[in-house]
């Protein structure tokens, strides 16, 4: 986490000149539009704005219509994911002091993703690919509650948190040629996901998910370009996920042919 | 229009709602449920919630004690036998959440990890590093996946609900992503919106938080009870109001004023302590730890910013190791938002709107008086917060209350008849009547940023953290202009596909009437209790106001302000002392 | 679990299509596609090698003509690209494997290039050993 300084333009240290920064902002109405077009909008230039200040400024003053989609502008739910200069970013986590005073700045829907509607992007193909690896904890056995809490130490719970930071913002498949080229491929954040349940000592369903993702839409449909976890705002890093999954994935296959038919794979011991 | 039908609806899948339906599919998995929510889930505000969720889990701990801590928390509004059933399912569901993965923190030897959190006696948050809010969500999302009898409408906007026969019967919703406007009738429905900080200009809250389910229950004649208790968050970041959890100071921050100063020790908080003492200092309550900041500004001794003035809490004696480890978001945001490090820097902030502890009357299953309306999470007051809620009560609240509305939802629907056809007129007529008066509407004058940003102003000047007679009145009348002006609002916007300005109009309209409900209880409520001071009223009146204040809007746009007395079971009301050495029999003493 | 579709009426979703062209988009895609192609690269020397053990075992007439031809100007610049490739090959792939496989000491995460580095340190032996082997005879 290193520091970011917001860069003092020379405009504003003189102070009375009116700071302006330039949105060129993309813009789609299906009801009328048969393809995206640009709009420019002049915006003021605030050094704590970020990009979704941007935004609001032009719905609520300039042009209403204006669509897209936010909500907690503090970098946890995931909504505000859009293209800036090409880019795939979080709006609410991207100042404009970054672009600099008087600075021509693009704004587009993630890419790769069906548009909807300006700065919309249909998820309903992404929510399918999440459910679609069992997000869930499978287990084999459910104790009562009364048996306690399931244990799990510190350097367990250690081994998957990274991957359970994903934000859902799919900034990661606005990154992913694969997703761009194939979009039938699962996706960076569907196996993180599923690598995060794999990796949970309480969970009993690797093999499940294995079944799920050892084929060329899923694990193997990755070639490690690596831009998923570059554009990652948490860090999750879904090309690692990936890539452990596709070691994991290859070792069993090997382990299939040495190791005798109904050897228990599950192999996470729970004790409680 | 297409009428849909299901068994048992959730209005919002936020916390609550994603707990109560997956509390329905276990009574019932016979039982069809709809989850109609206006954002993708794990979009819900519940995302954003820090700090930690109690429930007692060491064995040094009581059930009473977390009661009582509740209950003088809450300066006596709570309703007891609301907070005794509270306070015991409280370990049950978040043991529930561990079971479905909840990547809780752990003690060395594997068992769930507590920390301290103000107000509480003991320690008893469960928490998940500090995104709590942000991993109960995810974990519920990700489990409510796999129950087949749930049916998720997402992106789908509630306008109405549609009530016959003296019962709701469903709801009427635009479809945002197409604009068409839908009905779907069920045989029970269940609120669970969240609150309504977007009213103030400056708030935690998201973009989403306007109240909607709150207003919709109102308009549909049922009663908002407590509304004029407002909790102000003591610590948010300037400017942008993001929140800097209360963990930051259960983990050993301080507190300071310009000059360094802890001074939380002048307002009868206790005597500072190099390491945090519980329910004392930093880990008061948090209408107690707003109202010290006011007297501080008004003394002159906070730090004036450009976005108002502050304080400083101080988290460098942590170390980086701790704050790494237990305050990773906190730094995040502070290095990202304030471009500060608060390893060796000072963190400004100033109190912030946060919650509600008032919303929809309910009992303690989640009923409210309309029949086949339930209701649970912040949008539910049942109330077991009273006047000042104790952070980590609201993300259990919104498991247990979830849970208990799910299965009392469950249960009534079982003995339900479909919905009537009568309903899809009332559905018909709602279609029009936002054709009309939005959608089609041309020679409007009023833009519903302006609209808003006057509303935020005058809520917060009438019915900030002190309040007066005056200043309410002012912000009442402002309201009751602000509701002639929208009638005459405008849009820029008449597209139907992904309709954002619609879907903020009707926002605004559901935050108007709530503010208005707001202020209303607050001019009747002549004492002062938590979260609601009045400077013309300073002391507490048990006699006239030990009572809920319930709030019901008349066909004429006019609202009425009865009260309903506290439950009081076995704590009779007492000072609400925090700084002071308590003996640890105290708590259970005091109980009858 | 079962999602709803939207209505009937399903307003129309613009769909970019992605150019033959999109690893020009940015360098970052660009230099994916030339470590992609640079097992061609792996595959070039692997080829030669077999080439060598061929005239090798051809006798010394067959050597002297495979060593000829690799004097010639075009086989001396392909091979130069190709040791390019084969270098970028090399290292971004000792950079990239720690990633697929974390290794874990004392509870916490190795970092990096710790893992990487003794790959590094292999190779610079290895190739040392040879480079020895090879030249003390001449």
């Amino acid at each position: 986490m290193g520091r970011r300084k917001s860069r003092e333009t020379q405009s504003s240290k003189r102070g009375d000149m009116a700071d302006k920064i330039v949105l060129e902002i993309a813009r789609y109405a299906p009801e009328k539009d048969e393809k995206p077009s640009f709009q420019s909008f002049e915006v003021p230039f605030r050094k704590e704005w970020v990009v979704l200040d941007a935004l609001n400024h032009i719905k609520d003053r300039l042009d209403g219509s204006l669509t897209y989609r936010w909500s907690c502008r503090m970098g946890v739910c995931g909504s505000c994911g859009m293209m800036v200069n090409g880019e795939p970013k979080l709006t609410c986590a991207t100042f404009l002091s970054s672009y600099g005073n008087g600075a021509k700045v693009r704004v587009e829907p993630l890419r790769y993703f069906p548009v909807i509607r300006d700065l919309v992007t249909a998820l309903s193909d992404f929510l399918a690919k999440l459910q679609g690896v069992k997000p869930w904890l499978i287990r084999k056995d459910e104790p009562p509650l009364s048996a306690g809490e399931f244990l799990q130490t510190p350097e367990q719970l250690d081994l998957y948190k990274q991957f359970s930071m994903c934000i859902n913002c799919t900034l990661c498949y606005a990154a992913c040629p694969v997703v761009g080229l194939e979009p039938t491929f699962v996706g960076p954040a569907a196996i993180a996901l599923a690598q995060r349940y794999n990796l949970d000592n309480r969970d009993q369903g690797a093999q499940e998910r294995l079944g799920l993702l050892a084929h060329p839409e899923g694990i193997w449909g990755c070639t490690f370009v690596g831009e998923c976890t570059r554009v990652c705002p948490k860090q999750v890093d879904p090309a690692g996920a990936i890539q452990q999954y596709k070691l994991k994935a290859a070792l069993e296959w090997v382990k299939s042919f040495v190791l005798p038919r109904g050897h228990d794979d599950a192999g996470k011991e729970v004790r409680s | 229009m297409e009428i849909r039908s299901h068994d048992i609806l959730l209005v919002g899948g936020g916390g609550a709602g994603l707990r109560a339906a997956i509390a329905a599919a276990e009574v019932n998995p016979k039982l069809s449920i709809a989850v109609v929510s206006k954002v993708y889930p794990m979009r819900s505000h519940t995302v954003s919630a820090e700090g930690g969720a109690a429930g007692v889990a060491k064995p040094d701990d009581s059930l009473d004690e977390h009661a009582y801590d509740t209950i003088s928390g809450g300066d006596w509004m709570c309703d007891q036998d609301a907070v005794e059933a509270f306070v015991k399912d409280a370990p049950r569901e978040l043991l529930q959440l561990e079971r479905w993965g909840c990547p809780w923190n752990r003690e060395p030897d594997g068992h769930i990890a507590v920390r301290a959190f103000g107000g509480m006696k003991k320690k008893r948050t469960w928490f998940a590093a500090d995104k709590t809010g942000f991993h109960m969500l995810h974990t519920l999302f990700q489990t409510s996946l796999k129950y087949q009898p749930i049916t998720r409408y997402d992106e789908w906007f509630v306008t109405k609900l549609l009530v016959d026969d003296g019962r709701v019967q469903g709801v009427v919703a635009i479809d945002v992503m197409s604009g068409k406007i839908q009905a779907i009738t069920a045989k029970a429905v269940i609120v669970c919106t969240g609150g309504c900080g977007r009213i103030f200009p400056f708030t935690t809250n998201a973009n989403i938080k306007n109240g909607d389910g709150m207003a919709l229950v109102q308009r549909a004649g049922g009663p908002l009870k407590d509304l004029e208790f407002l909790q102000y968050h003591p610590t948010g970041l300037p400017f942008t109001g993001i929140l800097i959890t209360e963990a930051a100071r259960s983990e050993g921050g301080y507190m300071l004023n310009k000059d360094g100063y802890r001074y939380l020790q002048d307002y009868n908080l206790g005597k500072p302590q190099a390491k945090p003492v519980l329910r004392s200092m930093e880990l008061g309550p948090r209408d107690r730890l707003s109202q010290a900041f006011v007297k501080e500004d008004q003394k002159g001794r906070t730090i004036p910013t450009e976005y108002g003035s502050v304080v400083h809490l101080d988290l460098r004696h942590l170390g980086e190791k701790l704050i790494n480890a237990k305050l990773p978001f906190v730094r995040e945001l502070c290095l990202k938002y304030q471009n500060l490090d608060p390893v060796t820097e000072l963190i400004p902030v100033r109190p912030v709107a946060h919650y509600m502890m008032g919303g929809i009357s309910t009992d303690i299953h989640g009923a409210t008086p309309l029949a086949g309306c339930f209701a649970a999470g912040e949008a539910a007051c049942v109330s077991i917060n009273g006047a000042n809620r104790l952070g980590s009560n609201s993300l259990t609240e919104c498991l247990v209350f979830g849970a208990r509305a799910g299965r009392s939802a469950a249960e009534f629907a079982a003995g339900q008849e479909i919905p009537n056809g009568r309903v899809l007129a009332q559905a018909t007529d709602e279609q029009k009547r936002l054709e009309q008066r939005y959608l089609r509407k041309t020679g409007g004058k009023e833009r519903i940023a302006t609209l808003r940003e006057e509303m935020q102003k005058a809520v917060e000047s009438g019915a900030g953290i002190y309040r007066e007679q005056s200043t309410l009145t002012q912000a009442a009348n402002k309201l009751r202009e602000l509701q002639e002006r929208y009638a005459n609002i405008s849009l820029d916007d008449h597209s139907q596909t992904f309709n954002t300005e619609l879907t903020a109009a009707l926002e605004l309209g559901y935050m108007l009437d709530v503010a208005q409900s707001i202020v209303e209880c607050a001019l009747y409520r002549t004492e002062s209790r938590g979260a609601h001071q009045r400077t013309d009223f300073p002391e507490r009146d048990d006699k006239r106001f030990l009572a809920h204040s319930l709030v019901r809007r008349n066909s004429d746009g006019s609202l009425k302000v009865e009260y309903l007395p506290v439950k009081i079971t076995r704590w009779p009301p007492g000072e609400r002392v925090y700084g002071q050495e308590e003996k640890p029999g105290d708590a259970i003493k005091q109980a009858g | 679990m079962t999602m709803q579709p939207s209505t009937e009426f399903h307003p129309r979703w613009y769909r970019t299509r992605v150019s033959t062209y999109w690893w020009m988009g940015s360098w970052r895609y660009l230099k994916f596609i030339l470590r992609e192609l640079s097992s061609v690269a792996v595959a070039w020397f692997v080829v030669m090698t077999l080439f060598q053990l061929r005239a090798l075992l051809n006798g010394p007439d067959a050597y002297a003509r495979f060593t000829h031809r690799l004097q010639s100007p075009w086989m001396i610049a392909l091979n130069v690209i190709a040791f390019c490739f084969l270098l970028l090959h090399t290292i971004t792939w000792f950079n990239l494997a720690p990633r697929a496989m974390p290794v874990r000491f004392g509870g916490k995460r190795v970092p990096e290039f710790l893992v990487a580095a003794p790959n590094y340190g292999l190779w610079v032996v290895a190739s040392a050993g040879i480079a020895w082997f090879v030249l003390r005879t001449s």
